[in-house]
């Protein structure tokens, strides 16, 4: 009897899917009823991809339990290369669906890549030295990005850096120019694309965190002496969870950029990453549902206050405060807890009798 | 060689500016173990009101530094005992958004209330600079180091010998045990802001008589640097924030000269990462061995 | 992260001073743990000195000493918490001064924590297997995929975490959250957690703090019983003087980091030294 029965975490997984699958499918049929407003459908692309990047920076900040004020560096490596992949790829592979799904490989490949060269050095800092590092290394990807120049011609692609001293052949284009960023992207990703690959992130999140590689790093997460001492290699465990937060975030910044008619570095910048973590704060560590809705919420909020115009990113600004005032008040907290503790002892009250 | 030693003195006097805020942030690293991330925009705040009492009222420059400094120790007191002290037991996330928040906060209301248009800081320090021996140095530079190394001791001696000052660092070391001791705790951190945030102030004049493009947002990049250099000197120490924010203003303005203007943030903070990679406390913390 | 001690002496074998405490049965064998002149400065104080002992193969040793002796900081330095400043451990006739703490436990040192320490954010079940995880061997390849070694695997391991969570009788409590059990519990899931890892030798640092007479009669029992069925040596730190000479076959005596005396329970009793530095006090109150 008790093997059978769904332990918690696999119920509150479940739940996820089927959130996500849901809002789908509704908006899906909104959209095809002419009932979802035009800056909303621009949404949706954008949508997916934060909550990719939510999901991805509660891999790092919930269950891992290291701050990451640079996720925002790992999106625009992926959304960099996925554009520079989908022009470069735009002859080979004409297929629309399977040029963006490669580019969206080949946007995580990279950004995986940029997870393990800025891992190693960041990972063996703790708490706020390895925050203020990895807030160091987005800078840093952004100045980089900022001074590429990529182009492409019969020859293939060529890149320079800080100048741009790229002399392509006769029908050659550049792709990458600088601080100019990529502009005339083909606007290749799709609602659909977006809903796999937030499908996608869920269930490598899932899987990760319920096996043994997952509690290997949650252990490091709620103490790191413990875990060393029952044999946990710490640097591993701590690059596992990284890296893949980094890849996921790379396919995200490539489902993003190719939704975008231009993108440039300067848009993935420090308060990019600080409204990804704030996604992950509000929605709650280490509870990916939260982290869905809170980005997608969020996202789509300040749209809703363009009533408000120029007060909008100040009425944002306030309810941030106000939500942490709130949610950190030791009465309200309380009160929640005994209401949840009431409901969750009558039912096992209930559950009792009919056995 | 002249216009090496010139980059020197800039860079100086930059890391001097760097080091004033970084100061703001250490002291309230030191004793409240948060990162205020609505500093730099204090600092914005500040240059501000200075520009506002200079430019359009006419006010004396000292009394305009006077009038931001004030004003400054107010909206940090006050957003102390608003956002971050009923935050005090939360997790320490909670508290750094809450910390973005009042960043937004401050620079929407800026916005609102001062516009995006760029404002033109007045040069309140005078115009014609120093010059010996083929180097020039603006009074704003002298000034700014001064200021810088006026300030630093001023500090040392403050924590070093006062009342006050002793209670912070017991703060700084253990909470509980200070309250213990008699110390109130919440003062402590009260005053910890409003000292933070009157250098902010100093600071926002100081580096708008450098470079005096005026925006809501002028705060955050420099508010961003500053922070690195406390965690390059020893985040919580006095002496690790003057020297962090010296080398790096020196670093920055090398990188610019000799290397790449574009690439000089970039710079800037590879050179934090090889610190923190040799020395993970920066170059004047304490390293501390974790109780088993 | 611990790194090697660029300082450290190469090892030397000199015999060790005095094996004397190692019960009879297991002489003849190799000793699971040998220290030889192992101690540590900090900040050119020296918390530990000279520091030789030897554990049988089936041995139940007890460390005990005045509150700052060093106690804590002997299980540190066998673990490589820390690292030492002199000396070699020997664990199993192999020397460990180029292991990490991850490493030493690989090699059969598990242990339990002055300060519990649990993974508290997690449940009873799941502490119980990270301890398992060197038992298991699938990555993460195979996990996100879920492909059939991932589910083989964790059947294995979950079998396997009651049937230890079933020595202190707490399977029951299997999908409670670790941090929200009494504290008895809790020190009785860190052993549990560190016989996860199939350790040849376990440390336990004060497993009767906190506990009433009957619930630590009860763990003596079951130290005893673990032994048994694991055939392990065991190493306690304690101050609880009935369950150390109730159960201890080897005792170690430590005052200011230096050994002042190793023997029986009787002989441990009866020595002036320790009645000095340690029992004396005990038997004023």
């Amino acid at each position: 009897m008790k093997k059978l029965r769904m332990s918690k975490a696999t119920g509150i997984n479940f739940l996820t899917y089927a959130l996500v699958i849901i809002a789908f499918v509704v908006l899906q049929v909104m959209g095809n009823q002419g009932m979802l407003s035009s800056t909303l459908k621009g949404q949706l692309v954008p949508i997916c991809a934060y909550v990719v990047m939510a999901l991805s920076l509660n891999l790092t900040v919930g269950i891992l339990g290291e701050l990451s004020l640079g996720h925002a560096g790992f999106m625009s490596v992926g959304a960099f290369a996925g554009a520079v992949a989908n022009v470069a790829l735009s002859v080979s592979v004409p297929d629309t669906g399977l040029r963006l799904a490669l580019s969206m490989i080949i946007a995580a490949i990279f950004a995986a890549i940029a997870g393990v060269l800025i891992g190693i050095p960041v990972l063996r800092l703790n708490g706020d030295y390895l925050a203020i590092v990895t807030l160091a290394f987005g800078e840093i990807i952004k100045s980089i990005i900022n001074n590429t120049y990529i182009g492409m011609d019969v020859d293939g692609l060529h890149a320079s850096f800080v100048q741009n001293t790229l002399k392509l052949e006769a029908g050659g284009r550049m792709i990458l120019n600088g601080p100019m960023g990529i502009p005339g992207i083909q606007k290749t990703s799709t609602f659909v694309a977006g809903f796999v690959l937030v499908m996608v992130a869920l269930v490598i999140i899932f899987n990760l965190v319920g096996s043994r590689s997952g509690r290997a790093i949650m252990a490091l997460r709620d103490n790191r002496i413990a875990a060393e001492s029952v044999g946990i290699n710490v640097t591993k465990y701590k690059m596992m969870a990284f890296v893949t937060s980094a890849a996921l975030a790379g396919a995200a910044g490539a489902l993003f950029a190719q939704g975008q008619n231009t993108i440039v570095a300067s848009k993935f910048d420090f308060n990019t990453s600080i409204l990804i973590l704030v996604f992950v704060v509000l929605g709650g560590l280490g509870r990916m549902w939260g982290s869905i809705i809170a980005a997608a919420a969020l996202t789509v909020l300040p749209e809703m206050l363009r009533e408000f115009a120029d007060y909008r990113m100040l009425v944002y600004a306030i309810v941030l405060i106000l939500v942490m005032l709130i949610t950190n008040n030791p009465a309200i907290k309380n009160f929640f807890e005994s209401t949840m503790g009431r409901i969750k002892s009558g039912k096992k009250a209930k559950g009792g009798a009919e056995a | 060689m002249l216009a090496f030693l010139n980059h020197v003195i800039n860079g100086i006097s930059l890391g001097s500016v760097y080091a004033i805020i970084a100061l703001g942030y250490t002291m309230v690293y030191g004793i409240a173990k948060m990162l205020n991330f609505a500093h730099g925009d204090v600092i914005m705040v500040g240059a501000y009101i200075c520009f506002f009492a200079v430019a359009s009222y006419g006010l004396h420059p000292i009394l305009g530094v006077l009038l931001a400094m004030l004003v400054c120790t107010i909206l940090g007191m006050v957003i102390e005992r608003l956002a971050y002290k009923p935050l005090r037991q939360a997790p320490s996330l909670a508290v750094l958004i809450t910390a973005i928040g009042m960043s937004y906060f401050l620079q929407n209301s800026a916005q609102l209330m001062w516009g995006t248009n760029q404002k033109m800081f007045p040069a309140i320090f005078g115009k014609t600079p120093f010059s010996f021996g083929g180097i020039t140095i603006s009074v704003t530079t002298v000034v700014t180091i001064i200021a810088c190394v006026v300030i630093m001791l001023a500090l040392t001696w403050f924590t070093g010998n006062t009342k006050m000052g002793k209670a912070m660092r017991a703060c700084s070391e253990d909470k509980a045990a200070a309250q213990l001791m008699g110390i109130n705790v919440n003062t402590t951190i009260s005053i910890t802001f409003a000292i933070g945030s009157a250098l902010a102030a100093v600071a926002g004049v100081l580096l708008c008589s450098a470079y005096p493009n005026l925006v809501p947002t002028t705060g955050s990049m420099p508010g961003i640097k500053a922070f690195t250099a406390a965690v390059f000197g020893g985040i919580g120490s006095i002496p690790g924030a003057l020297l962090g924010g010296v080398l790096l203003g020196v670093i920055e303005i090398m990188a610019k000269a000799y290397i790449s203007t574009q690439l000089s943030d970039a710079i800037v903070f590879a050179v934090l990462i090889i610190v923190l990679l040799v020395k993970p406390t920066g170059l004047l913390g304490k390293k501390i061995r974790e109780k088993v | 992260m611990s790194k090697v001690n660029q300082n450290y002496p190469k090892p030397k074998l000199v015999p060790v001073p005095s094996t004397n405490i190692i019960p009879d049965r297991d002489i003849g064998q190799r000793p699971i743990l040998e220290c030889r002149h192992l101690g540590i400065d900090f900040g050119g104080l020296s918390a530990v000195a000279d520091f030789n002992m030897a554990i049988g193969r089936t041995e139940i040793a007890g460390l005990i000493g005045p509150n700052g002796a060093g106690k804590t900081t002997v299980f540190n330095l066998l673990t490589k918490v820390y690292q030492p400043t002199r000396g070699t451990i020997l664990l199993d006739g192999h020397d460990t001064h180029d292991m990490d703490t991850a490493h030493v436990n690989r090699a059969g040192i598990a242990r339990t924590f002055q300060n519990i320490r649990l993974f508290e954010k997690m449940s009873v079940l799941d502490n119980v297997l990270v301890g398992l995880h060197n038992e298991m061997n699938n990555g993460m390849f195979s996990s996100v995929l879920r492909l059939p070694r991932h589910w083989i695997q964790e059947k294995r391991a979950r079998q396997k975490a009651l049937e230890l969570l079933s020595i202190f009788d707490m399977q029951d409590m299997a999908d409670h959250q670790a941090g929200s059990l009494p504290y008895g519990a809790q020190r009785r899931l860190e052993i549990v957690r560190a016989l996860a890892t199939n350790p040849k030798l376990l440390l336990l640092d004060e497993p009767a703090a906190g506990m009433n007479p009957s619930e630590t009669a009860e763990l003596m029992e079951n130290i005893r019983k673990i032994r048994d069925t694991f055939q392990i040596a065991i190493m306690l730190i304690e101050h609880d003087m009935n369950l150390v000479m109730g159960v201890c076959e080897g005792i170690c005596v430590l005052n200011f980091g230096k050994i002042i005396a190793k023997g029986t329970p009787e002989d441990i009793q009866g020595n002036p030294a320790v009645i000095e530095a340690y029992l004396g006090k005990k038997k004023e109150d």
